[in-house]
């Protein structure tokens, strides 16, 4: 841990958000992570992004599981709620706080542990219903709390820094989500905040489950060479060839719309997505089109980045269910509880 | 942008916006982290290395280094560097054995000094340990030159003067020729000197030939620094009760309290210009209004007003300035009743003393010509140094000079060449104690500038020679070297070892560093995480990172130097070195004389 907090500096006025908050308003507390750790990276995109779209700190829920990954809402958005759950279990909570309060914006962050191993049961429910949250990634290919071993999001060859190279296949999640129809998947890394700043406000926007797994370097257990996962080899092995802008509903959309593959979606609050560009035949609103070029790559053994998938038609959670509109803590009493012989009609048609 | 070259002492040196900006390159953070320590020997000695005068400086220098400094840009207030100069004077123990000291065995070679002032007890400092046998010839009866005879002594106490001069002239090697003022360079050029520095001052104070100057009344006009010279020699006590000062530089604010002191009531500072243009340090104006001085905008004198052979007030015509101050006009004309003038308008060099058949060359404004990095005139072994050179400038000058020409003499008496310098070095040591612990204390701290305390109005006048200045206590001083932002302790980066994960740019809290493409300085400056807002400040451009071939952009300009970059880092490419600019002095090329710095762990970090 540092030794010092981050100063606040003084500096002739910092830049302000709609809100009149500075970046800073966005911070949390000092990181507890290894120095270099990608994670901090994330969180750095998620500060910058969140600043940026000018969203109130108590409008947005963090929420987590267990891992190293789990540990760093505490690092941002220190006006926010948060809740860490058990291992695993982030998406189920995070289903109850949607149910509960639809008004809060959700921003689930796990680990590759967290979601595809204990937890993936919840992950591909959360899918399945649509909750409308970012569900957050930050994909290292290593238990690092428990000093490094291979998780299930190991590439076949990788080398853990002491032991045998993996031989079990991977679970990708963005391939889980292809398989379970979810509505936005994204993949970055967490040395790229020019590509996962907008992805994150993209992901914010979605009406429905936002996926992004964002690909960080364990400096301490997965950064040397034979890794899959270190930062010298997704930099060079990383495909970015799908380039989105986000453009949030106040602004102007000046971004140039042309070229090859560019294509504009508009998402459900009025903001638009512009897919700047995207490689030859590619439709990131097809899931067998995206599916075949994410395997195509995978089998050179490149990894694919951007927001490769969307579908803006879907109904979230809510929708399907018929929920209220409003949060229920803001649903009058009487109407939240209506009393025994409501529930005793209820009950009468079950009969 | 080519890589920053860092191996070149010039561009850490610029870092040190404060020693930067010393003309003596007052090692200022290593002093200051040395106070912190308690180690106040070893901070006035270092002090003492550069600048030869910490007690006087302390109290009366210009202070170049306090607007250049860092912390000024951060939160408004410079750290109060000055004072805590002063601190290290007022707190130091026994220090004279730790002296360089001066040799039973001279070196055969004798030099001559012209002048008892700063610039020439810099140049008997530095060469009296090498061998030298110095004689210098001072007009007055006591050594200090302006430092005594035109800086009042409720600003700077003749103990501390006597001290610091003690320190040079006491201690063998140089004898001090009182009462002797030179009056012909061509006889004394003729007494066997291996070289002669000429630090005599700028002795004249600038005259204004108005009407009624020269009248009867000329005994109640004065001219600023004799009168305060007289002053100071006790030929003068008194001074009418209304007091008209002309001028605005420091000159005319120790003229307005000296005669504050000596009987004046009604006293006012009469300026041509508007305030901002003033010559005189914003402290000084400010601690002349303290007590009672008027200081009066846009008025420009006309004429001395005598009735019936008394001075009974002066006429200045009452003027606007058009933006900028370049042209004025005219708005009416009004009579300022007065006892006395004091003229304070600046001071001119004088010397009739120097034959112009030596081969010396004079120049414009009858000044010697002298090379601006030797200090020689165009009479080879004779050199000039302060005021005497090119006119008045200060106290920290004259020191730089001083110290610039006891090379030049020295090397001249060894039969170098005074041309050829010896070039300044630089030292970088690491201060990772651990991880992330630092021996230097790397946390910002918010505290304002401390305020010096001063005498209270009510006895402030009981005497002329009651210091106004009352030092900064324990907690002031403790406090105040808290703000120094260690700015000598450089972020030192290895590109090599770059793995570009953006921990230290996403930590960083003043956004000054940057991961980018390279590209040349005025396209890069642009799109840097942090507009680039001050451009008189470098750029640290490293060598290509290995993975992505993009470049690190450090912007030095308000680094904090708190070490969150390389406590980050987890390949330990970003590193806090506490930097040393080694500079030369005469006999010693690019070394320092204080093996202690601030290097020792006894701060303990945080």
């Amino acid at each position: 841990m540092p030794s010092i907090t981050k100063p606040l500096i003084p500096l002739a006025p910092l830049p302000t958000n709609d809100l009149g908050l500075t970046i800073r308003d966005y911070e949390g507390a000092m990181s507890t992570l290894c120095a270099g750790c990608g994670h901090d990276s994330i969180t750095a995109a998620i500060v910058q992004a969140f600043w940026e779209l000018s969203m109130p700190p108590r409008d947005i829920a963090k929420l987590s599981g267990i891992g190293c990954s789990s540990k760093t809402p505490t690092y941002f958005i220190r006006g926010a709620h948060g809740f860490n759950s058990a291992h695993g279990r982030m998406a189920a909570i995070a289903t109850g706080a949607a149910a509960a309060n639809r008004e809060l914006t959700l921003l689930g962050v796990s680990g590759d542990g967290d979601s595809l191993s204990i937890g993936i049961g919840h992950l591909a429910h959360a899918i399945r219903r649509n909750v409308k949250m970012v569900y957050v990634i930050e994909n290292n290919g290593v238990y690092g709390l428990t000093k490094g071993q291979l998780s299930a999001s190991a590439d076949i060859g990788t080398r853990p820094k002491k032991g045998e190279a993996n031989v079990i296949a991977p679970i990708d999640p963005i391939m889980l989500g292809l398989s379970m129809g979810a509505t936005f998947l994204a993949r970055s890394f967490s040395g790229d905040k020019e590509q996962l700043v907008p992805i994150l406000k993209a992901a914010v926007a979605h009406n429905g489950f936002a996926l992004i797994d964002v690909i960080s370097p364990c400096v301490t257990f997965n950064d040397h060479e034979g890794s899959t996962k270190s930062y010298r080899f997704v930099r060079e092995h990383e495909v970015k060839e799908v380039v989105t802008d986000y453009v949030p509903v106040r602004e102007e959309i000046t971004a140039t719309v042309g070229g090859r593959g560019s294509r504009t979606v508009t998402m459900h609050d009025g903001s638009v997505l512009t897919f700047r560009a995207t490689p030859e035949g590619y439709d990131p609103t097809n899931r067998l089109s995206v599916e075949a070029y994410i395997r195509d790559h995978q089998r050179h053994g490149e990894v694919v980045t951007g927001l490769l998938y969307l579908d803006e038609s879907g109904s979230s959670m809510h929708e399907v269910n018929h929920t209220p509109t409003h949060a229920l803590a803001k649903i009058p009493v009487d109407q939240l509880c209506p009393g025994s012989a409501v529930l005793d009609d209820l009950m009468s048609d079950f009969r | 942008m080519e890589p920053t070259d860092v191996r070149d002492p010039a561009y850490y040196h610029r870092v040190v916006d404060c020693q930067y900006a010393c003309p003596a390159h007052t090692d200022v953070p290593g002093y200051i982290r040395l106070i912190a320590q308690g180690r106040f020997d070893e901070a006035y000695l270092l002090n003492r290395q550069s600048n030869v005068f910490p007690g006087i400086l302390g109290r009366t220098c210009d202070r170049p280094c306090e607007p250049a400094c860092r912390r000024g840009r951060v939160d408004g207030d410079p750290v109060a560097i000055c004072r805590l100069k002063r601190v290290t004077s007022d707190l130091k123990g026994e220090i004279a054995d730790r002296l360089a000291p001066i040799p039973e065995q001279k070196n055969g070679k004798r030099v001559a000094i012209i002048g008892a002032g700063p610039s020439s007890l810099t140049v008997a400092n530095d060469l009296a340990p090498l061998g030298y046998e110095i004689d210098i010839f001072e007009k007055n009866d006591q050594p200090g030159g302006l430092m005594r005879w035109n800086i009042p002594s409720f600003r700077l106490p003749a103990e501390v003067l006597d001290e610091e001069t003690s320190n040079i002239i006491d201690r063998g090697g140089v004898t001090v020729h009182y009462n002797s003022p030179v009056a012909s360079l061509g006889d004394l050029l003729g007494r066997g000197y291996d070289a002669v520095y000429v630090g005599s001052g700028a002795p004249r104070g600038k005259e204004l030939d108005l009407p009624g100057r020269h009248d009867e009344a000329e005994s109640h006009i004065h001219i600023g620094i004799d009168w305060l010279e007289s002053v100071a020699f006790g030929h003068i006590d008194s001074i009418g009760e209304r007091v008209l000062i002309i001028g605005v530089g420091n000159t005319a604010m120790d003229c307005c309290r000296t005669a504050r002191r000596v009987g004046g009531q009604d006293i006012r500072v009469m300026a041509r210009r508007p305030r901002e243009y003033f010559k005189a340090s914003p402290w000084e104006l400010e601690d002349a209004e303290e007590e009672g001085v008027q200081i009066v905008v846009n008025h420009a004198p006309q004429r001395f007003v005598i009735e019936d052979g008394r001075l009974t007030g002066m006429e200045f015509d009452v003027v606007t300035w058009d933006e900028g101050a370049r042209h004025s006009s005219v708005v009416e004309t009004i009579t300022v009743p007065c006892d006395d003038v004091i003229l304070a308008i600046g001071q001119e060099n004088a010397f009739p003393w120097i034959e112009r058949d030596l081969g010396i060359e004079f120049g414009e404004w009858d000044l010697p010509v002298v090379d601006e990095t030797t200090m020689m005139s165009t009479r080879p072994g004779v050199f000039f140094g302060g005021d005497a050179a090119w006119g008045p400038k200060n106290i920290i000058w004259a020191v730089a000079h001083g110290h610039e020409a006891a090379i030049s003499i020295d090397q001249y008496c060894q039969g170098l060449d005074v041309a050829d310098r010896p070039p300044a070095g630089q030292n970088l040591i690491s201060l990772k104690m651990g991880m992330n612990e630092w021996s230097y204390s790397n946390d910002y701290n918010p505290s304002p500038r401390q305020e010096m305390a001063h005498i209270d109005l009510t006895r402030r006048f009981e005497s002329l020679n009651l210091e106004v200045e009352l030092g900064f206590s324990a907690e002031q001083y403790a406090r105040e070297a808290q703000r120094c932002l260690n700015c000598d302790v450089e972020t030192v980066f290895s590109p090599t070892l770059c793995i570009e994960c953006d921990a230290c740019v996403d930590i960083c809290p003043v956004r000054c560093l940057t991961i980018t493409e390279n590209g040349d300085e005025a396209e890069l400056s642009g799109r840097l995480n942090t507009p680039r807002a001050n451009p008189g400040q470098s750029l640290y451009v490293s060598a290509p990172l290995p993975q992505t071939g993009r470049v690190m952009v450090k912007d030095e300009n308000v680094c904090v130097h708190c070490g969150l970059c390389a406590e980050r880092c987890p390949t330990a490419a970003w590193d806090m070195q506490e930097f040393t600019l080694l500079t030369s002095y005469a006999g010693k090329p690019g070394v320092t004389h204080i093996p202690v710095r601030a290097a020792s762990a006894s701060e303990g970090g945080h």
